[in-house]
């Protein structure tokens, strides 16, 4: 392969990169608002997990029910 | 289990390392003072042989604050909050005790092994990888060793979803264990040739390709042990201690993938200009830039965190430490892409500026969160309030001002040096020759010793408020929920 062969197509890499990065970004962001809006999941809750760290505090999210009964 | 009310997290390996980071900031800053005192007053290179000379301490200093110092906070701080935020305790795993402690022996083993053969001038001389290999696989032996703590205590932890600071631990794990193995490949001559001592070593890379992985391990470095851990840290202590949550959550998640993206590829920036592939070199730069968005991120998101508190910031020393601390951060994320655009680092490439940039964020972004999250501990730790609220007050002074006159008197000098070797005459050649900058540069380098020395002294205050906290301050009924309790 000559070498304006690899640069034309590390060109094409680099834009598809670009492209694939900057739509895997948005996505993401819509993600995480789409799953707070359809109510799976609310991700602002977990900035409790801090503020709550006693050891007989309640998880914001139990592992498993076995140790929810627990509590 | 089902004894809960006497059930407590147990912070006996986070004490230990505590002690290790107090111990490790004492070494590395007095050496780091004594060099920066070499640079204005060269006299000072013999006072003790071969064993004082500027060569010799400058690895001791940058491997005994990177590796002594901020591992052992970052390790601290650690097994402090990755048991809160799991809502586990060590006490209830034997074998993560015993990993735990075996932990901080082989690291203080190692870590003192070091400061031994630096000293001693045994050294691969690849910068922030001067450990030789049978150092190397030690470090390698107590990474795992903390690897281990880590996902063991994941394992068996009460609260399902990990908090954000456990995923910036989890990434400088991983980041550090991927960096440190790729970079240290080596061949011990002896073994493979005959030539050199038991304990030699070279590089298994070679020329261009040596250096580009080795600037790829170096920056990331910067990235895993002087960013990741350190936001980890501040998004626990921070909102813990004002009481307020997380200003955004999401952003903080954003940030994060952002973060680890980005960063992996901004190594190439300090092979500007040289024998690299210019790709190499443009996406270096390019990602360099980029850096700024997610480092803003972590960084607005934590002054928005104290959105209508600002209050405490009169009232509370330690917010205010992390508060400036997240501020260093953003000066120094700022800096640090404007000195990766090529025509900037024409000018400022080998000069006063690049190390004056790594200082504003380390002793004000890094040196100060980790401080204050000891500080945090502190009452938590031992039972006791804070020694005294005046004393931390003098501190933080004390060493912004050390700051100030740190980065500032780099700055001036940096560009400085940097016009003076591109000055030419009306022919075109050179209008000065080195030592011209150098007679020019020592009233800033006795300038920036000064400010190095000022900040020392503020370590020697927390050393001493941390001393008294622990063995003479009145000790507390009930853990506090938030501000940290301390005597004026």
């Amino acid at each position: 392969m000559n070498m304006e062969t690899i640069r034309e197509l590390q060109a094409y890499g680099y834009i598809f990169l670009t492209v694939f990065l900057a739509i895997g970004l948005y996505a993401y962001i819509y993600h995480l608002y789409r799953a707070e809006k359809k109510g799976t999941r609310n991700y602002e809750k977990y900035a409790d997990i801090a503020l709550h760290d006693n050891i007989d505090d309640a998880p914001v999210e139990a592992i498993s029910p076995l140790n929810k009964e627990k509590e | 289990m089902q004894e809960k009310n006497a059930l407590n997290y147990d912070y006996s390996v986070a004490k230990c390392f505590t002690y290790a980071t107090i111990l490790f900031g004492i070494i590395g800053m007095l050496i780091g003072v004594v060099i920066a005192y070499q640079m204005a007053f060269p006299q000072l290179n013999y006072l003790a042989g071969e064993y004082g000379t500027y060569s010799r301490l400058r690895p001791l200093h940058t491997s005994g604050v990177i590796f002594g110092f901020l591992l052992s906070g970052i390790f601290a701080t650690w097994y402090y909050v990755g048991q809160r935020v799991l809502k586990v305790s060590m006490a209830e795993s034997k074998f993560l005790m015993v990993v735990g402690k075996l932990h901080f022996w082989i690291y203080m083993i190692t870590i003192l092994t070091a400061v031994v053969t630096l000293f001693m001038g045994i050294s691969t001389s690849k910068e922030y990888a001067e450990l030789e290999w049978p150092l190397d696989i030690a470090v390698v032996v107590l990474w795992v060793l903390w690897g281990i703590s880590i996902f063991g205590l994941v394992g068996i932890r009460r609260e399902k979803t990990l908090y954000i600071s456990m995923w910036y631990y989890i990434a400088t794990f991983l980041g550090v264990a991927m960096l440190y193995l790729f970079n240290n490949m080596e061949v011990p001559t002896y073994f493979v040739s005959g030539y050199g001592k038991w304990y030699h070593s070279v590089s298994m890379y070679a020329g261009t390709n040596d250096a580009m992985v080795q600037w790829w391990y170096g920056h990331n470095a910067v990235a895993f042990v002087f960013t990741v851990p350190i936001i980890a840290m501040i998004y626990y202590f921070l909102p813990k201690e004002s009481g307020q949550p997380v200003f955004s959550y999401k952003l903080s998640l954003l940030s994060f993938w952002g973060l680890m993206f980005v960063y992996l590829w901004a190594g190439g920036h300090h092979l500007l200009f040289s024998t690299v592939p210019d790709w190499v070199q443009t996406m270096g730069s390019i990602f360099s830039v980029i850096l700024i968005l997610p480092s803003w991120g972590s960084a607005i998101n934590m002054l928005l965190t104290m959105k209508g508190q600002w209050g405490q910031l009169k009232e509370n020393p330690l917010v205010k430490f992390m508060v400036l601390a997240s501020t260093f951060y953003m000066l120094s994320t700022l800096e640090g892409p404007i000195q990766a655009i090529k025509s900037v680092n024409a000018l400022a490439h080998f000069t006063d500026w690049i190390p004056g940039h790594v200082h504003d964020g380390t002793l004000g972004w890094v040196g100060f969160m980790t401080m204050a999250a000891l500080f945090h501990m502190a009452p938590r730790m031992y039972k006791r309030e804070l020694y005294s609220k005046k004393l931390m007050e003098s501190q933080f002074w004390v060493q912004t001002t050390g700051i100030v006159m740190y980065f500032s008197s780099m700055w001036i000098a940096g560009i400085t040096q940097g016009m003076m070797w591109r000055a030419t005459d009306q022919y075109g050649n050179l209008a000065y020759s080195f030592i011209d900058t150098v007679t020019v540069l020592i009233p800033y380098y006795a300038l920036r010793a000064t400010g190095g020395l000022l900040y020392l002294v503020g370590f020697f205050m927390f050393t001493y408020n941390m001393y008294k906290t622990m063995t003479a301050s009145k000790a507390i009924a009930s853990e506090p929920q938030n501000a940290s309790p301390m005597a004026a």
